[in-house]
């Protein structure tokens, strides 16, 4: 009778248990529950990971605050439950309080995901004021030096530090986001124990996936095998040890796994990206398959673009799959892995994700995760025509 | 991090409140309550939804109880470990403490 459940990830939509009391949504369709608003592609740092597409779009493209409101409020209409406040780097908006304040007030769980730099403690006060539930503050690594040279930035390292300690004293919650890679990865634990002197209440080591900016320097980015189950062995002890103090999550690096990872819940299921520009994708990194077409919500309600839009019907369901996946009994757990993964390493969108082990094309990872190059990081930068 | 029901068992002078990041919110989309935390949502029925709507950090377990009981018209005894058994839950996933 009391109850407070877990939102599940089984097709049948939330609907299916009990039902009463919702608006009508023709069967089958699912709802979002989380959006990713890339407010802007601008970004002060330059890290060689980011995930970003190589052609960023300049400040004269982007959506007005009072656009961002309407789209919080359609896709909260929709189900939408979080809004994650992304980029670029969402502080290099003048109007991010604004912007702030209308997700909050659409009724989303306000995340805001910042590098910090360009945010002082005052924008960071006026901000928790305006709502934001919760900041994800991205480090490059846990040694200033080492740090800035991977951001690009010289003295990022010491403003990040200095923020979590403003977000920490405003009682906002913190989750520390490393990112981990071959020049860092023999440093989770420094990086665990400084998300902890922090203050942070969850450290995510997230491992490097190959998109965008990622994917041009990936052999100057991938860490060695054993390099990979050294950190899988750090994490487990870190996970005893800060038991009490911080939560750690961390997933095995995509090309190190034997399964893929799920879609993000499945394609055009559970989440919506919507870039500076206001094109809809189902994931952020949709745009590299060809041939897709987007809509934007310059020209679409969201709900409209949700439903029809041939992006989202793209690879919607299972209809769309090839063997091995079409007969796998994991496919509605991973959906058959990344679609974009699988468009950039086999060239065909809809084949499985040659993460899977099951894959016939998963030799081929294997010998990029051993590929490892030692050459200068190529940094993210917008191109100068952009306006940054 | 600390405060939550392993350190201590919810007794009936406990105050138990929202983790400060976890909200409780309205979603005519989803016909009904959700509770919010960063990475999660869960969704909370009806009653689940009054009892969290308590849970400010001001009330007691014992006064929460109280409360409901007269609202459902429910014997108190069943109410108490009702409210227990969601509490402790929510506890156990670092979203409740007291
Ligand atoms: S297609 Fe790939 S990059 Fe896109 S959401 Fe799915 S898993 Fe992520
Ligand atoms: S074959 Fe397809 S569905 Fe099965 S585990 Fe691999 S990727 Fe997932």
């Amino acid at each position: 009778m009391v109850n407070a459940e877990p939102f599940r990830s089984p097709p049948a939509p939330l609907a299916g248990e009990g039902g009463r009391g919702r608006a009508a949504e023709p069967p089958g369709l699912p709802r979002p529950l989380g959006l990713l608003a890339e407010l802007t592609h601008r970004c002060p740092l330059g890290c060689p990971y980011c995930s970003n597409p190589l052609a960023l779009e300049g400040r004269d493209a982007e959506l007005d605050s009072a656009t961002w409101a309407r789209v919080f409020r359609e896709a909260a209409a929709l189900g939408v439950l979080q809004v994650h406040l992304s980029g670029g780097e969402p502080a290099a908006r003048h109007d991010l309080i604004e912007i702030a304040r209308a997700a909050r007030e659409a009724g989303l769980y306000v995340n805001l995901v910042t590098s910090g730099i360009g945010l002082t403690g005052e924008r960071i006060r006026a901000l928790a004021e305006a709502g934001v539930d919760h900041v994800q503050l991205s480090i490059q690594d846990s040694e200033a030096d080492s740090a800035d040279r991977i951001a690009g930035y010289r003295g990022a390292f010491r403003r990040k530090t200095a923020l979590a300690a403003e977000i920490v004293r405003l009682g906002l919650p913190l989750t520390v986001n490393a990112v981990v890679h071959r020049a860092n990865i023999d440093r989770i634990a420094a990086m665990v124990e400084l998300a902890a002197a922090l203050g942070a209440g969850r450290v995510e080591i997230a491992h490097v996936q190959y998109y965008g900016w990622a994917l041009r320097n990936r052999a100057a980015l991938m860490p060695t095998r054993e390099q990979v189950e050294r950190a899988a062995a750090t994490v487990a002890a870190l996970r005893a040890r800060y038991r009490r103090q911080i939560v750690i999550d961390s997933v095995v690096p995509d090309y190190h796994a034997r399964f893929p990872k799920p879609c993000l819940g499945g394609w055009g299921r559970r989440s919506l990206n919507v870039t500076p520009a206001g094109r809809v994708l189902p994931c952020h990194a949709a745009e590299v398959i060809p041939g897709l077409e987007f809509w934007s919500v310059r020209d679409h309600p969201l709900a409209e673009i949700w439903e029809h839009s041939p992006a989202f019907r793209a690879f919607r369901g299972t209809a769309w799959m090839q063997e091995p996946c079409a007969r796998c009994p994991r496919r509605e757990q991973d959906f058959g892995g990344c679609r974009c993964q699988a468009f950039l390493l086999t060239g065909d969108a809809a084949a499985t994700d040659p993460v899977c082990h099951l894959s016939p094309r998963h030799h081929e990872i294997a010998a990029l995760a051993a590929a490892q190059a030692d050459r200068p990081y190529r940094y993210r930068r917008m191109p100068a025509s952009a306006g940054a | 991090m600390l405060e939550t029901g392993d350190r201590h068992s919810l007794g009936p002078e406990a105050r138990p409140r929202l983790r400060r990041g976890v909200r409780l919110q309205h979603s005519p989309a989803h016909g009904g309550y959700v509770l919010l935390a960063p990475e999660r949502v869960f969704k909370a029925d009806a009653i689940a939804a009054a009892i969290l709507a308590r849970c400010t950090g001001e009330a007691t377990l014992s006064a929460i109880v109280d409360d409901l009981a007269t609202l459902y018209g429910a014997p108190r005894e069943r109410v108490l470990g009702d409210v227990s058994a969601l509490l402790a839950g929510l506890a156990e996933k670092k979203l409740l403490e007291w």
